[in-house]
């Protein structure tokens, strides 16, 4: 049995826990690199700002629609993510850190899971300020869907019932109300399940999940794939995801491992970051992409006795990069700055963050061809900027940050360091 | 020193060895995933030790009582006072004659964002 943990518009939670005067106005968070929203309040979801959009596209609801448009504050949202992390640790024995605002929590032998999860969520709620959704299920897909539901219950009255809202639970639930609820959900909406083999299944005649729990396996696994037949076990009940081991998400990369026995030393810390970070910059350039932030965290187990430790340090990449050199320097960088010795440490882990696509940086760049290999390029920017200098030349679209000298929108749209540059807490008025 | 007990018998030169040093984070900071440092701007809670300026120490998972010291959000803005909660009237109290209590009005809400658990006055920069 499976919990997912997530925060809501989790980036735009973190600004309003801090301005509380964002609550109930639309807000969206903007990516460093290209000004699109990659977080947007229910407020700015209804005014039909889609994931994604341009900032130039929504600039004109600041006016007419009182549109807060922030960039986004990483320093922030690594901090405030792990201090979410290590409360929805407390829900059961094991957690997998799937992405900034999301962990799975693996329930083996915890009882009263319904209770429990709502008393998780009000734990987080109050003491980090963040609202949470909390599904739970006997498999990771059904476990990701109830997550679905539970957020989808509470934003959009009538589309499931109301009392499965911020907190849902498939696996105590009468097979009948299972189906409905299957019935009531779109293909599109499993996890694992893009674009393409929605529509294909659609074509199928194959709408909803439960029609999608009937079809028969072996045609899913020869007209589809092996991967699909498995998400269909899952959406059956039959657990075939175990934890940390599924497709990352598209926004973040996470990379995270308990290790076999407790950890102390900072030699076999470094060794694994660099193992995680190295495995993480694969899958980012597997992806296409490139990262801009790289968050590194360790934790002791919420289960043990002894003295407990959990810290994450956000290190900013000087450019948005995929070189593997880079991302696991970073790493290190940032596990030897929260190494603390006297811990016996269970899971460590490495997170890419502040994705773009490296496709988009090279359209921008207009130099020809696409798909041509740009290793070169990059490699002259590099020697360039050494011999004289950070910052001499770069990319325009990346926008890199030579140590102080930023883009101006992401300054004057930056909200203060709140929680992680002792300049930058929050004054309160006396 | 502290924390060892007396005993008969010569005390061990190496027993503070076994012990842990004292960690001013761990003594302040129950909940650490829940706490956060805020800085204090006026001079309205003069009275209860609070100067322009000290760091504040604020658990938000602390439930507040009636004369706790909190960070309440009054008209979006952070504000440090007693809380005051008697007989289901709730306001907000100054520890300084010369500010008036803050009493909601018709429709306002005091929402409690955290509790005030120390008061830090720094007399060097670190």
């Amino acid at each position: 049995m499976f919990a997912l943990v997530d925060g809501n518009n989790f980036y735009v939670s973190c600004e309003r826990a801090f301005r509380p005067a964002l609550v109930g106005r639309p807000v969206v968070v903007l990516s460093n690199n290209d000004g699109c929203a990659i977080a947007r309040s229910n407020e700015a979801k209804d005014l039909g700002i889609k994931m994604g959009a341009p900032y130039f596209q929504i600039k004109h609801l600041e006016y007419t629609s009182d549109l807060v448009a922030l960039s986004a504050n990483f320093a922030l949202y690594g901090d405030m993510s792990e201090r979410m992390m290590s409360l929805a640790a407390g829900l059961g024995p094991e957690q997998e850190i799937y992405s900034i605002d999301e962990s799975f929590i693996g329930l083996q032998g915890v009882r009263d899971v319904t209770r429990r999860a709502w008393a998780i969520r009000e734990r987080i709620a109050r003491g980090v300020g963040i609202p949470c959704g909390i599904g739970i299920g006997p498999t990771k897909t059904l476990a990701k869907l109830a997550n679905h539901i539970a957020k989808d219950a509470e934003r959009k009255p009538g589309s499931y019932p109301a009392h499965l809202a911020r907190v849902c639970n498939l696996s105590e639930m009468p097979p009948a109300e299972l189906a409905a609820l299957l019935q009531a959900t779109h293909v599109g909406d499993i996890w694992g399940i893009g674009r393409r083999i929605s529509k294909q299944l659609n074509e199928a005649g194959i709408a909803n999940v439960w029609q999608l729990t009937q079809a028969d396996l072996g045609t899913i696994r020869r007209r589809w794939s092996v991967v699909l037949e498995r998400t269909v076990r899952e959406l059956r009940g039959e657990s075939c995801i175990a934890l940390e081991d599924e497709p990352p998400p598209k926004q973040m990369i996470a990379c995270t491992r308990s290790f076999g026995r407790p950890v102390e030393d900072l030699a076999p810390l470094i060794e694994a970051v660099s193992e995680y970070a190295s495995r993480a910059s694969e899958k980012l350039r597997r992806q296409g992409g490139v990262a801009g932030q790289v968050q590194v965290f360790a934790h002791t187990s919420p289960f043990r006795p002894g003295p407990r430790y959990s810290r994450a340090i956000l290190v900013p990449l000087l450019r948005p990069t995929a070189d593997t050199a880079l991302i696991v320097r970073s790493a290190i960088k940032g596990i030897t700055r929260i190494y603390e010795p006297g811990y016996q440490l269970i899971k460590a882990g490495v997170i890419l963050l502040d994705i773009s696509d490296r496709a988009i940086v090279q359209e921008e760049l207009d130099l020809g061809d696409d798909g041509k290999d740009r290793s070169a390029l990059y490699g002259a920017l590099d020697k360039l900027n050494q011999r004289y200098g950070k910052g001499t030349v770069h990319v325009a679209s990346t926008g890199i940050d030579s140590d102080s000298a930023r883009w101006g929108m992401k300054q004057e749209r930056r909200t203060p360091r709140y929680t992680t540059n002792i300049d930058d807490i929050p004054i309160a008025r006396c | 020193m502290a924390g060892s007990t007396v005993r008969a018998g010569f005390p061990s030169p190496a027993e503070d060895w076994s012990q842990e040093r004292l960690d001013l984070t761990k003594l302040l900071v129950p909940h650490p995933a829940c706490t956060f440092l805020v800085k204090s701007g006026g001079l309205s809670m003069k009275d209860a030790g609070i100067d322009d300026g000290d760091l504040l120490v604020v658990d938000r998972y602390m439930k507040a009582q009636h004369r706790s010291i909190v960070v309440a959000v009054v008209d979006d803005d952070f504000t440090v006072k007693y809380l005051y909660r008697r007989n289901g009237r709730v306001r907000l109290q100054a520890a300084n004659p010369t500010f008036p209590d803050i009493i909601p009005h018709d429709g306002q809400t005091i929402e409690v964002w955290g509790v005030v658990t120390a008061c830090i006055k720094r007399f060097v920069k670190v």
